[in-house]
C-alpha cells in the first residue's frame, strides 16, 4: 500500500473525499482467511523450483520471496461504519544475478511451470540489463541459515478480534470526541500481517510472521461564526504489536498538560481530549514568529529523526541511487571517513536497531536473508556509520551486510530501507519538567504534523498537533499556527538536553515512501523528550479571498 | 498478458452476473501490464515487469454490500466469487450512504490506447535508457532516471444493464542529471499515451544542460519574488486545488472552498480572471477514460472559469442528498494558457526566479491551502530579461490560491507529470509575483 492509496482510502488528505472505496492493494477476502497460513513444506518446494530453474538458466545467485500480505481496515466517521476491508496479496518474487547484473520478476500463479518461467524471465532481464552496467554486482558473503523461523512476539493477534468489537471501539471513540466538542471525526483501525518466506542459493529457508497495527483518528472542529476550523490527530503510534496495544494500563499513561502514552494506547481517552483540544486550538493565541527553545515530545520528535537522520544515513541515497526521486544526502562518504563530522551535539547518540521489541522494523532476518542487529549511526555527535545491504557492504569496508533490505510486497524488488533509527535517552536523570523548567522563551510540541525536507536533507520544516507556550520555565497556554524551520546539522547541534530512559517512547511511520516505482515501508523511531535551543519558528496563518 | 477485447469482456461479465442472487450486483474486470527500468550512477540498477488480472464483484442486499475478488476465470471460480461477495454483504453492517447502482449510460469512445505503447519490449526500454546514458556521459555528467510504461483494459457491468469498456496505455519518464562534482543538478519529465512521442535523448539533454548551468549557485536572500514556474513545478501546487474540488468537504466547512455559515465558494471568484481550468477526456494531448469507477460518464467540464469556481465534484451519495447532478472528480486537469514559450516569459521579466521543479510538497494549513516545499534541480536568477546566474534552492510557504491571484502571465501549455502524485496534466508555464520563499537550502 502506498501513502497516496492510504490517503484515498481514508480521506486523510486535502482530497479528503472519504470515499469508502475498494483498496487498490491485494484482493478482498473473507475475514476467516486472515487466520490461515501456507504450508511450510509447500513453500519450500515452490522455492526450490525457482532456485533450480534460475540456476539452470545461468544465474550465479538467486533469492526467492513467497509472501502472503494480509490487511484489515475498519473505517468509520461520526456514527457510521464506512468500510470494512480484508485483503490478501499472495505471490512470489524472484531475484537473480546473471552476467553480474540484477534481474527480477514476480508472479501470483504458483504452479511449477509458471514459477520456472518467472525465474527464466528474471534471468533474461538480468542478461539484457548487463550491457548497461559499469561494474558487476558485488555481494557481501552470507552463510546459509538452513531452515529457521521468526515470529513477532505479539500477545493478541488483531485478526482474531471480532470485527464487531473493533467497530464498537471506533464508534465509541467518535462519540467521545463529538461529545467533547468535535464536529467531525474519522477513525480507523489498520492491521497488517506479513507472512514471509525467504529462500536463497546460500542455503537459507526462512519463515517469518510479522504483525503491525495502527489505530488512528482525525478530529475537525469548526467555529461557525468565523468559518475557521482546527484539527487534531490521534497521539497513537503505529506499532509492531498485536491488539494488546489498545489495552492501556495506568502505568502506560504519562499525565501532564496532555496525556501521553508509552507502549500501549487509550484511544477513547485520547479522542475525548482531542475533541476538547480542537476547541481550545480555535481560541489559542497565534504564535509570534521568532527564535524559541523547543521541547519536543517523542510523539513529535520521531518524524524529525526519521527525516533528518534516518533518510540521510541511507547508503543508497549517499551513493546516488535515489537521485532521480527521493534525492541524495549531505552525509557524504568523506564526512564519514573523516571520523570527525560534527552531526550533532555531544548528547546526540543515534542507533539503528532492527531487533527492538514492539517496533515496526523488528524482524529476525531481512529480505535477503541477513540476521538483524543493532549498530551506532551517530556516536557522541559524530557520524560513524550508515545503513547498508549486501551489495553495498564492501563500499563501507564491511564483510557482512547490516540487514537493511526490504520489499513491500512479493511483486516488488527488495532494496535498502531504513531500520528503526532512534535517539538514545540522556544518561543523567532528567524529567520533562526538568527540561521545561530551564526554558525562558519556548514552545513544547506534541504530536506530528506537516513535514517537508529538501532532497539532501539539510533544510526542514515541521508542524505538530499541540503547541504550548513556555515562559520562564512554565507552560502558560496553547499556541496555534506554529511551524519550525532549521538546518539538520544546526538543529542537532542545538540539542542541549535529553530526558532520561524513563521517558523513552516509540513513534513511527506506516508509509515511508522511497524508490521508483515507489514502495512503502514501516519504521519506528524512539526517543525521550529533548530540548533544542534557538530554533526559528514561523507563523503559518494566511488568508485567501 | 493479452488484453481482453470488448466482446470477450462483455461475455465474461455476462456470465458472472448470471450467477448473482443479490438485489444488485456490479462486476469490474481489469488487466494491466506494468514494466519499468531504473538507472542511477550512469548504469541500470533495477528493472521489472508485473502483470495483474482481476475480477471484482460487489453484491448488495438493501444497503448492505460486500466485495470479493478473484484472478481465476473458470466457471467454478466465477460462481465462487459471486457467492462470497453475497456472503460478505449479508454479514456487513448497513451503510446508510449506500447508493443504488446506475442503469445503462452513454459514453464517448475514448482515445487512450496507443498500440505502439502496448508493444514496447524489454530491448526497447534498454535502448531508450542507453540513449539517455550516452547523452549524460557526453555532458560529463551522471544520470539517474526511471522509465515506466503500462497497457491495460477495464470493463464494468451491472445487474441494471450498465456496460463500460476501455483500454489505455501510458508511459512516464523522468531524468535527473548531476554534475560529477555534485554541484549542479537538472531535471526533466515527460508523460505520454503514445511512446513514439518520447525522446529520452532530448529530455536528458535538457536535464544535463540545467545541471551544468546550475553549478556554483549563489545564495540570494529569501523573500517575495516574481517566479516563472515551469509546468512540472506548477503541477505539484495546482493539483492540490484539483484534489480539493470535493463538494462535501466544502459543504461541511473544512476546505479552502468553505465559507462561514455553511456556505461555499462555488460560483464565487477565487483567483485571477485569466485562470480557466477544465477537464476533457477527449483532449488529444491528454486523453483519459470516458467513464469513472462507478460508471458515471466523464465529460468535458469546467472547474474554474474566468477565475470563478464553476463546478465542484460530488459522490453519488452527496449529490443525491444535495439534489444536484453527481459530477465525478476529474481524472486529469487542463489549464488554458497563452502562446509564449518559457524563454519568452523570461525575456519579459525584469527581476525574477526561474523554477524547474518543486519537491516535498506538504499541506501546512488546509484552510488557506498553504503549502510548503522546496525548489530543486535548476533554480536561476533572472534580471533584465535574461538568466543571470544559478541560485541556491529555497523553501517556499505559499498557497496555490494566493499564487493564482498574483498571476502575471501564462505561457503555452504542455503535458507534464506531477513528481508527487505521478498524475499527468496539461499546464502552462506561469509567471507569478510575490511568491513567498521563506528560507535557503544548501541542497543541490
Amino acid at each position: 500500500m502506498k501513502r497516496r492509496d492510504f490517503i484515498y482510502l481514508t480521506g486523510m488528505g486535502t482530497a479528503a473525499t472519504l470515499i469508502p472505496g475498494i483498496p487498490v492493494v491485494g484482493r478482498p477476502i473473507d475475514p476467516m482467511q486472515l487466520l490461515e497460513s501456507i504450508d511450510l513444506a509447500l513453500k519450500k518446494r515452490m522455492a526450490d523450483v525457482a532456485l533450480n530453474a534460475a540456476r539452470s538458466k545461468g544465474a550465479t545467485y538467486t533469492d526467492v520471496r513467497i509472501g502472503r500480505y494480509l490487511n484489515q481496515f475498519v473505517i468509520t466517521r461520526e456514527d457510521k461504519v464506512q468500510n470494512i476491508v480484508n485483503t490478501e496479496s499472495y505471490g512470489m518474487g524472484i531475484r537473480v544475478i546473471a552476467n553480474g547484473s540484477w534481474g527480477f520478476a514476480a508472479t501470483d500463479k504458483l504452479d511449477n511451470d509458471n514459477i520456472a518461467k518467472t525465474a527464466e524471465l528474471a534471468v533474461s532481464i538480468a542478461k539484457e540489463n548487463s550491457r548497461l552496467l559499469t561494474e558487476p554486482v558485488q555481494l557481501a558473503p552470507q552463510k546459509g541459515h538452513g531452515e529457521v523461523s521468526w515470529k513477532a512476539p505479539i500477545e493478541k493477534n488483531a485478526f482474531e478480534v471480532p470485527i464487531k468489537e473493533k467497530v464498537d471501539l471506533l464508534l465509541s471513540v467518535n462519540d467521545a470526541a463529538m461529545k467533547a466538542g468535535a464536529d467531525y471525526v474519522n477513525s480507523l483501525l489498520f492491521m497488517v500481517n506479513e507472512q514471509k518466506y525467504f529462500a536463497s542459493t546460500d542455503g537459507s529457508y526462512i519463515d517469518q510472521d510479522i504483525h503491525r497495527m495502527w489505530p488512528v483518528f482525525f478530529i475537525t472542529t469548526i467555529d461557525k461564526a468565523t468559518g475557521k476550523f482546527e484539527t487534531r490527530n490521534s497521539l497513537s503510534a503505529p506499532v509492531g504489536m498485536g491488539y494488546e496495544y489498545l489495552n492501556a494500563r495506568p502505568q502506560d499513561k504519562i499525565q501532564g498538560v496532555t496525556t501521553l502514552y508509552r507502549g500501549r494506547y487509550d484511544m477513547l481517552e485520547d479522542a475525548k481530549a482531542g475533541g476538547a483540544q480542537t476547541k481550545e486550538k480555535l481560541k489559542a493565541k497565534s504564535v509570534e514568529a521568532g527564535k524559541y527553545d523547543l521541547i519536543l515530545d517523542p510523539s513529535h520528535l520521531w518524524l524529525t529523526i526519521h527525516e533528518s537522520t534516518g533518510h540521510p544515513s541511507e547508503l543508497d541515497r549517499v551513493l546516488g541511487y535515489e537521485a532521480n526521486f527521493a534525492g541524495t544526502s549531505f552525509l557524504t562518504l568523506d564526512k564519514w571517513k573523516s571520523k570527525n563530522f560534527n552531526y550533532g551535539s555531544k548528547l546526540v547518540n543515534i542507533v539503528a536497531d532492527k531487533t527492538q521489541v514492539g517496533s515496526l522494523g523488528a524482524v529476525g532476518y531481512d529480505d535477503e536473508g541477513v540476521k538483524c542487529g543493532r549498530w551506532d549511526i551517530i556516536k557522541d555527535g559524530i557520524l560513524v556509520n550508515y545503513q547498508a545491504i549486501r551489495d553495498q557492504a564492501h563500499i563501507l569496508g564491511l564483510n557482512a551486510s547490516q540487514g537493511c533490505c526490504y520489499a513491500d510486497n512479493w511483486s516488488s524488488v527488495q532494496f535498502q530501507r531504513m531500520p528503526n533509527i532512534s535517539l538514545q535517552p540522556g544518561k543523567e536523570k532528567k524529567s520533562v519538567d526538568d527540561l521545561i523548567k530551564g526554558v525562558e522563551k519556548g514552545i513544547y510540541i506534541v504530536g506530528d504534523g506537516s513535514f517537508s525536507i529538501d532532497q539532501q536533507r539539510y533544510n526542514f520544516q515541521f508542524g505538530g498537533q499541540l503547541f504550548y507556550e513556555i515562559k520562564n520555565g512554565k507552560i502558560t497556554g496553547m499556541l496555534r499556527d506554529v511551524a519550525y524551520q532549521s538546518n539538520t546539522q544546526e538543529f542537532w547541534n542545538s540539542c542541549v538536553g535529553i530526558a532520561d530512559e524513563s521517558d523513552y517512547r516509540l513513534g513511527g511511520s506506516f508509509f515511508d515512501g522511497k524508490g521508483q516505482p515507489s514502495q512503502s515501508s514501516a519504521v519506528s523511531h524512539g526517543s525521550s523528550t529533548a530540548r533544542f535551543n534557538g530554533v526559528n519558528v514561523i507563523n503559518t496563518s494566511r488568508k485567501i479571498g | 498478458m493479452t488484453l481482453l477485447t470488448k466482446d470477450e469482456a462483455f461475455a465474461l461479465l455476462k456470465k458472472v452476473l448470471a450467477y448473482s442472487k443479490a438485489d444488485e450486483c456490479e462486476v469490474n474486470l481489469s488487466g494491466t501490464n506494468n514494466s519499468n527500468i531504473r538507472y542511477a550512477r550512469n548504469a541500470v540498477s533495477t528493472s521489472g515487469s508485473v502483470s495483474q488480472f482481476q475480477l471484482v464483484v460487489q453484491s448488495a442486499f438493501g444497503k448492505k454490500s460486500g466485495v470479493a475478488t478473484i484472478n481465476e476465470f473458470d466457471d467454478a471460480s466465477l460462481e465462487k466469487v459471486v457467492r462470497r461477495s453475497e456472503e460478505l454483504a449479508q454479514l456487513a453492517p448497513e451503510n446508510p450512504e449506500y447508493v443504488s447502482i446506475l442503469g445503462p449510460q452513454k459514453y464517448a469512445e475514448a482515445i487512450t490506447f496507443v498500440p505502439a505503447t502496448a508493444a514496447i519490449t524489454p530491448k526497447m526500454r534498454a535502448d531508450a535508457v542507453a540513449q539517455s546514458l550516452q547523452t549524460a556521459k557526453e555532458s560529463k555528467a551522471v544520470a539517474a532516471g526511471f522509465l515506466e510504461d503500462s497497457n491495460g483494459f477495464s470493463a464494468l457491468m451491472n445487474s441494471k444493464g450498465l456496460f463500460a469498456y476501455n483500454t489505455s496505455t501510458n508511459t512516464n519518464f523522468s531524468i535527473t542529471v548531476r554534475t560529477e562534482d555534485g554541484k549542479g543538478s537538472g531535471y526533466a519529465t515527460r508523460g505520454y499515451n503514445d511512446v513514439t512521442k518520447l525522446d529520452t535523448k532530448l529530455a536528458t539533454k535538457i536535464a544535463a544542460d540545467k545541471a551544468v548551468k546550475s553549478a556554483a549557485a549563489k545564495a540570494i536572500e529569501p523573500g517575495k519574488y516574481t517566479v516563472i514556474l515551469e509546468p512540472a513545478a506548477a503541477a505539484v501546487l495546482l493539483e492540490r486545488i484539483f484534489f480539493g474540488l470535493d463538494a462535501r468537504q466544502a459543504d461541511e466547512g473544512r476546505s479552502f472552498l468553505s465559507l462561514p455559515g455553511g456556505k461555499t465558494r462555488l460560483g464565487e471568484k477565487l483567483v485571477d480572471e485569466r485562470v480557466n481550468i477544465y477537464s476533457d477526456p477527449l483532449n488529444p494531448e491528454l486523453p483519459t477514460s470516458t467513464w469513472n469507477g462507478d460508471g458515471r460518464p466523464q465529460e468535458k467540464i469546467s472547474w474554474i472559469e474566468k477565475g470563478v469556481v464553476k463546478n465542484l465534484s460530488y459522490s453519488r451519495y452527496w449529490a443525491e442528498k444535495k439534489g444536484v447532478k453527481p459530477v465525478p472528480g476529474p481524472d486529469a486537469a487542463i489549464m488554458e494558457g497563452g502562446t509564449k514559450s518559457i524563454e519568452e516569459l523570461i525575456a519579459g521579466t525584469k527581476k525574477g526566479v526561474l523554477v524547474t521543479r518543486l519537491w516535498y510538497i506538504r499541506d501546512v494549513d488546509p484552510q488557506s491551502l498553504l503549502l510548503t516545499g522546496l525548489t530543486r534541480d535548476g533554480t536561476f536568477y533572472i534580471e533584465n530579461g535574461k538568466i543571470q546566474y544559478p541560485i541556491k534552492n529555497f523553501r517556499f510557504n505559499e498557497s496555490p490560491v494566493i499564487m493564482l491571484n498574483n498571476l502575471e502571465e501564462l505561457g503555452k501549455p504542455e503535458r507534464t507529470v506531477s513528481v508527487e502524485s505521478n498524475a499527468n496534466y496539461l499546464l502552462p508555464p506561469m509567471k507569478i509575483r510575490d511568491f513567498t520563499f521563506s528560507s535557503l537550502s544548501d541542497a543541490v
